[in-house]
């Protein structure tokens, strides 16, 4: 160091000073750029939640907790009747069939794609992705409106209606009578969608997998699913695990391609092949053209579907911690 | 899909008014009749030069925006009721009409082959007749053959005017629909899909067998969709025709009531169509801008005289003139200028 600043003293007359001040000054703004950039997010989340709060107060004095365990959905009853309970229990069920197809699909592609896939259908099936991703969720509402819904109505629906007629439990999950628009159909489309957020990550943390580690792998004999099973995935978990959380989040507050499909009834069957609602399909339904307390208790609903998110996601990252906590980390 | 066409169309003529000129006058409202405004106002901008500024928020907000005094008019599907219209100082008319029409799926049946009565139609939609082959349907409709399956009922997911009217008849039809659910723009439907707006409804029974639903007559006139004939109050069955919903409005007692507050279903008459609905415009009595006010009396009249012919052209009906005659009337009494 010594040696460096000899060189520079020779180079000619210096204000180290006021050198090292310039230098000062540009990192104690970039601090507080960054910083405030950072803190701005904390803001517009809490005006968010105080204005879904203000929005929603008169329905939380009207209905109180019972609104969380009221099936009813009554707007224009006198007085108004609002329960969340149908467009809840809509919310999770679609979202956990979506996760249950689109989990196992969405690792496979992207351990294909890493792992076993050709570099030469590489870029396309990567790209086909990328644009599975890009697709607007108006025309995903509109594909399983004309396409989807019909050919899972006419074909698929009769089928498992038929297989599981007298089943206990599955009997009653999958009763007819077949429907263009129902609640599996909407969780369908919700899988198509959450598909490439899975796999897109999931190929990014797969590729930064030591090579060393899985030559290792394959040095000591270990077959590929073996590599992918105990290198790979326990190695990239973290990264995983953010991608499905983020498909989940999607999957969750899905609104428009939802409230085409799924049949907007408040009631809860219990059948999947029957008509439901989610949280969001139910205010994008209803706000354009509601008031007063009918207003109020859809934006209650919005708020509900804040806290719900909030809560899986705190849950997730309490599964992490325990999960690293068993790895001894 | 002429309809949509002319929505877009229309929509763009609106937006490039606006753009070039400052609108003189404004107006927000119901969605409804939003083309037929859109296509008045570009009409009425060539022959005088005065632009129209239309915004379809949906009835509620053109409510809200009028008593906010933000526009010049607002624009709504349900009326308001009387005392509501004198807190406010509002002034309420009907501009132009619409219809709602049952639109059934069966194999075979042609529009306009089978009927339906209120009781009927409630029945089917509280969920208590479940097969096409009830016997209710069947005596209605013994020259129809129906089959032995089940009623698939689509009705409307998002809050609308469309919806109001229709429970609205259907609460008229029928006391058990009255007490059950009763009538609103989104109620609580004992059983059905729903499906997002007219375009949402006509496309779910195009595609399904055995399904029943209501639509705007323009959209079961412009998609084929086939549209069923109704009982009406007098006990005639009448089909969905221009001539049965003018004389829906003509039947309506307009002058004994205050503010227009006439919900067009279930009229008396031998010919009147049973759904029908008007959509209302709403104006301060005493606007603090009077000349934007009064300009906008003109064009409603100018849309009276000159714009039936447009409205026909995309399936709206214009009122009948004993109707506008008294809304003139009223503009020269209640509005100040």
């Amino acid at each position: 160091m010594a040696v460096q600043s000899d060189i520079i003293d020779d180079a000619g007359p210096y204000d180290r000073a006021k050198a090292l001040g310039a230098f000062k000054l540009g990192d104690v703004t970039f601090y507080w750029i960054t910083r405030l950039s950072a803190i701005s997010v904390l803001l517009i989340l809490g005006g968010i939640i105080i204005s879904l709060i203000v929005g929603a107060f008169p329905a939380m004095k009207e209905f109180g907790f019972s609104f969380l365990w009221t099936q009813r959905w009554a707007p224009s009853a006198d007085p108004p009747v609002l329960g969340a309970l149908g467009p809840m229990y809509g919310t999770l069920v679609t979202s956990f069939i979506a996760m249950l197809i689109a989990i196992p699909v969405g690792l496979g592609i992207a351990i294909f794609l890493t792992e076993l896939c050709p570099q030469w259908l590489r870029r396309p099936i990567g790209m086909a992705i990328e644009l599975l991703a890009g697709i607007p969720s108006i025309i995903y509402g509109m594909w399983g409106f004309f396409v989807l819904g019909p050919f899972l109505a006419n074909s698929f629906q009769p089928f498992m209606i038929k297989i599981f007629d007298g089943v206990p439990v599955l009997g009653a999950i999958f009763a007819g009578p077949p429907s263009y628009l129902s609640t599996f159909n909407a969780a369908l489309i919700l899988a198509i969608m959450v598909l490439p957020f899975i796999t897109s990550i999931s190929v990014d943390v797969f590729k930064t997998v030591p090579p060393v580690l899985k030559e290792a792998a394959y040095g000591v004999g270990c077959t590929t699913w073996e590599v992918v099973r105990s290198v790979v995935i326990p190695y990239t978990r973290v990264g995983i695990i953010g991608g499905i959380m983020l498909a989940l989040g999607r999957a969750l507050g899905e609104t428009m391609a939802v409230t085409f499909i799924i049949g907007n009834s408040f009631r809860i069957s219990s059948s999947i092949f029957a008509p439901g609602t989610t949280i969001s399909a139910a205010i994008a339904s209803e706000f354009a053209e509601s008031d007063g307390l009918h207003q109020s208790g859809l934006i209650l609903l919005g708020l509900l579907l804040f806290v719900l998110t909030f809560f899986v996601l705190a849950a997730a990252r309490l599964m992490l911690m325990r999960l690293d906590k068993k790895a001894g980390k | 899909m002429n309809f949509l066409k002319t929505i877009v169309a229309a929509g763009m003529v609106a937006a490039s008014t606006t753009a070039a000129f400052a609108a003189d006058i404004t107006g927000a409202g119901a969605t409804f009749p939003f083309p037929i405004y859109s296509k008045w106002a570009d009409a009425y901008k060539k022959e005088t030069g005065n632009g129209l500024n239309y915004q379809s928020i949906g009835s509620g907000g053109g409510i809200k925006q009028i008593q906010a005094k933000t526009v010049t008019f607002g624009a709504t599907d349900m009326p308001l009721k009387a005392e509501q219209l004198e807190k406010d100082g509002l002034v309420q008319w009907p501009m132009v009409m619409g219809a709602i029409v049952p639109v059934v799926n069966l194999e075979g049946v042609k529009p306009g082959e089978m009927v339906f009565d209120g009781e009927t139609l409630a029945s089917i939609y509280l969920g208590k007749i479940t097969k096409w082959d009830d016997a209710a349907i069947k005596k209605l409709n013994p020259n129809v053959k129906l089959p032995s399956e089940a009623i698939t009922v689509v009705r409307r997911s998002d809050g609308s005017g469309t919806t109001f009217n229709f429970t609205n008849y259907l609460s008229k039809a029928s006391a058990d629909w009255k007490s059950k659910v009763g009538e609103g723009t989104a109620v609580e439907w004992p059983v059905g899909v729903g499906a997002k707006g007219n375009e949402g409804v006509s496309g779910n029974i195009g595609q399904t067998k055995n399904s029943i639903g209501y639509v705007e007559y323009a959209y079961a006139k412009q998609n084929k969709l086939t549209y069923t004939g109704l009982v009406n109050k007098a006990g005639k069955t009448v089909q969905p025709t221009v001539e049965a919903f003018q004389a829906a409005a003509s039947n309506a007692d307009w002058a004994k009531a205050p503010g227009y507050y006439v919900i067009l279903t279930d009229q008396p008459g031998e010919k009147s169509w049973p759904i029908t609905a008007a959509t209302f415009i709403l104006m301060h009595k005493d606007a603090t801008d009077k000349a934007a006010s009064q300009e906008a009396i003109k064009f409603f009249r100018w849309a009276f005289t000159k714009g039936d012919k447009a409205a026909e052209e995309l399936d709206y009906i214009p009122m009948p003139d004993t109707v506008v005659k008294q809304i003139e009337k009223t503009w020269a009494a209640d509005i100040k200028s």
